[in-house]
């Protein structure tokens, strides 16, 4: 069943839109993240996903019903908000149960499932700390288990990882996967930082001005980005451009380059990542001979760049046993189908 | 280099020090005055003895205006703390247009002298028949007191909280319920600061009891009243005692405000 639908959303602040005819379609209990540059309107997205904001124009629809015009508390979601927003005058287990004292679950039964999503979020024992006797970590799991015991169809999580460490941002994203296959719940996870995008979503969306660039498993978002905003957002890349010389083909400062639908008269752009380039002349397509500008050494391989005579630029990678040096030249080379039209 | 160091400092302090004097002398000549055991509350000290004290808890006059003086400052504190506190969620909560001039309105009895608002409440009052009494002091306080409980609270009611405000309602609580299981628990501190300023602010006001007193009176007027007898240290006692409950409750407003701080 889809889940999750959102028909042609646009929020307009004033003049300023927000959203521009967002459209997008989840099917299922994926674990969906928004991404973008701040001003992207991702958060914004969250936010009329959660009703916290009603869309200028558009419906939202959710589990097959629709929402737009209900609040916050009675739609089918709950959200974690980026300053964990608890309740600083209850205790953990008064802010995880507040959701059911609401639904008017009687206490015993409350106590029971308190316990239990505390014991879920790994705080078991507590339920009686006040909410500033706890860290930062501590608290994301505080709001975590408090939106999740109302066993929303949706999780909204707005930047929740944003004010941890890095070890600890590594240990919650590891955490969060567990919960969302364990609660089999869709969650909607707005970050503006790529490597969490990658390392939490089956499905990335990437955002800019308002709009949605591309949508789609990270593994093909990175491989086949959709637009060149997407290209250069989820990582590094080469980009060549040129002419049209014929149909599928462009002429770049490299030569004559495939770009499937390319149409004549126009300029034209393909894109290839780092990793794809071949310092030897062993890939199907010959990208000529460059001098390497600059090799950075990160561990794992070399980060080089390189410049052609034509003026050129690559962005390669290449194993330390390589040993890049400045001032080298090197043959490069790529397959066809890692040229990815943009 | 430290000599001149501690040369400035032992300016600074003797500066300091003669500013403190020059505050509180009068208080401390005062409340050492009201434990005078001669019949004059001035120079020499006869010896130190509670008699005035006792004299001033059998005066029915000072005991009523005592009781007078509890009842309009927490009558008209719990009026000003609430109206202020409703006024600055709604103007802190909701889209209303005029916003700035509806702030500016709440804020402008502060600019007004006390003397006006007496004067104005007097007027109005014997206008509308109802004459001087106890609860026309309980307005004018309020009118002088809710804009302070309106500033505080407005302080309180910034972002965060109405994240927190927003995730009560994602779980599903309504309004009513926010206000009050979340908002007003939440900045307690801050509303229960704001009443005790209130408190004190009308435990002392003189002028709008005075205007629009005439049996029923507070103690600030029987003390005046008093005063207009002579000089006698019963009265000292009696302002001794007013400025003990003063800074009572001025140290649990520091002690809420540096609660709510921290929170």
């Amino acid at each position: 069943m889809t889940h999750l639908v959102a028909e042609h959303i646009t929020m307009l602040y004033g003049l300023t839109a927000a959203l521009q005819d967002v459209s997008l379609t989840i099917e299922g209990h994926e674990y969906v993240v928004l991404l973008g540059p701040s001003g992207s309107g991702k958060t914004t997205l969250l936010s009329v996903i959660g009703g916290f904001t009603a869309p200028t124009a558009g419906r939202i629809h959710i589990a097959g019903r629709d929402v737009t015009d209900i609040g916050p508390a009675r739609r089918p979601t709950a959200t974690v908000f980026q300053d964990y927003a608890l309740f600083p005058h209850m205790s953990v287990e008064q802010n995880v149960g507040y959701g059911l004292k609401l639904r008017r679950v009687p206490a015993p039964a409350r106590a029971a499932q308190v316990a239990r999503a505390l014991e879920m979020v790994g705080l078991a024992g507590f339920g009686r700390r006040g909410i500033h006797e706890l860290s930062g970590g501590q608290r994301q799991r505080v709001a975590l288990a408090r939106a999740l015991i109302v066993e929303p169809e949706i999780l909204l999580l707005d930047e929740p990882l944003g004010a941890l460490d890095l070890n600890l941002r590594r240990q919650m994203q590891d955490e969060l996967l567990a919960l969302q296959r364990r609660t089999g719940r869709c969650f909607v996870h707005v970050t503006h930082d790529q490597e969490e995008a990658m390392a939490l979503a089956s499905v990335i969306v990437v955002m800019n001005r308002g709009r949605i660039e591309d949508a789609g498993p990270p593994a093909r978002v990175y491989a086949r980005p959709a637009t060149r905003f997407t290209a250069n957002f989820m990582g590094e890349s080469t980009a060549f451009s040129g002419a049209v010389a014929a149909p599928g083909v462009i002429a770049t400062p490299v030569g004559r380059l495939p770009h499937t639908g390319a149409t004549r008269d126009a300029e034209a752009t393909v894109i290839i990542r780092p990793e794809n380039i071949r310092a030897d002349s062993g890939g199907g397509i010959p990208l000529g001979q460059a001098r390497i500008t600059e090799a950075v050494f990160q561990g794992a391989h070399y980060r080089v760049f390189a410049a052609a005579e034509s003026g050129q630029r690559f962005n390669l990678r290449l194993p330390p046993s390589a040993m890049p040096r400045t001032g080298d030249t090197l043959t490069l080379s790529c397959e066809a189908h890692d040229l990815v039209p943009v | 280099m430290m000599a001149r160091l501690s040369a400035r400092t032992m300016t600074a302090a003797a500066y300091m020090a003669v500013c403190y004097a020059f505050i509180f002398i009068p208080v401390g000549v005062l409340v050492l005055f009201s434990f005078q055991s001669g019949d004059l509350p001035v120079p020499p000290l006869h010896g130190l003895s509670l008699r005035w004290y006792a004299s001033a808890f059998n005066d029915g006059r000072l005991v009523d205006a005592f009781t007078n003086s509890i009842v309009v400052g927490s009558v008209s504190s719990g009026l000003s703390v609430m109206i202020g506190f409703m006024a600055a969620f709604g103007l802190a909560r909701y889209d209303i247009p005029g916003k700035a001039v509806m702030r500016a309105v709440i804020m402008l009895p502060l600019a007004v002298s006390y003397l006006l608002v007496g004067m104005g409440l007097l007027v109005s009052s014997s206008a509308l028949g109802l004459g001087p009494s106890l609860v026309t002091v309980i307005i004018g306080h309020v009118v002088i007191n809710m804009p302070l409980a309106f500033a505080i609270c407005q302080a309180q009611l910034g972002e965060h909280q109405r994240r927190i405000e927003s995730a009560a309602r994602d779980l599903g609580a309504g309004t009513f319920r926010v206000v009050f299981e979340i908002t007003a628990p939440m900045i307690a501190p801050a509303l229960v600061a704001a009443f005790c300023l209130c408190f004190t602010l009308s435990w002392d006001e003189f002028l709008i009891a005075y205007l629009n007193t005439r049996f029923d009176v507070t103690l600030p007027v029987v003390i005046w009243d008093l005063l207009r007898g002579g000089l006698n240290p019963e009265t000292n006692a009696a302002g001794s005692f007013i400025f003990l409950v003063s800074i009572s409750v001025m140290a649990i407003v520091e002690l809420f405000l540096r609660r709510g701080r921290r929170s």
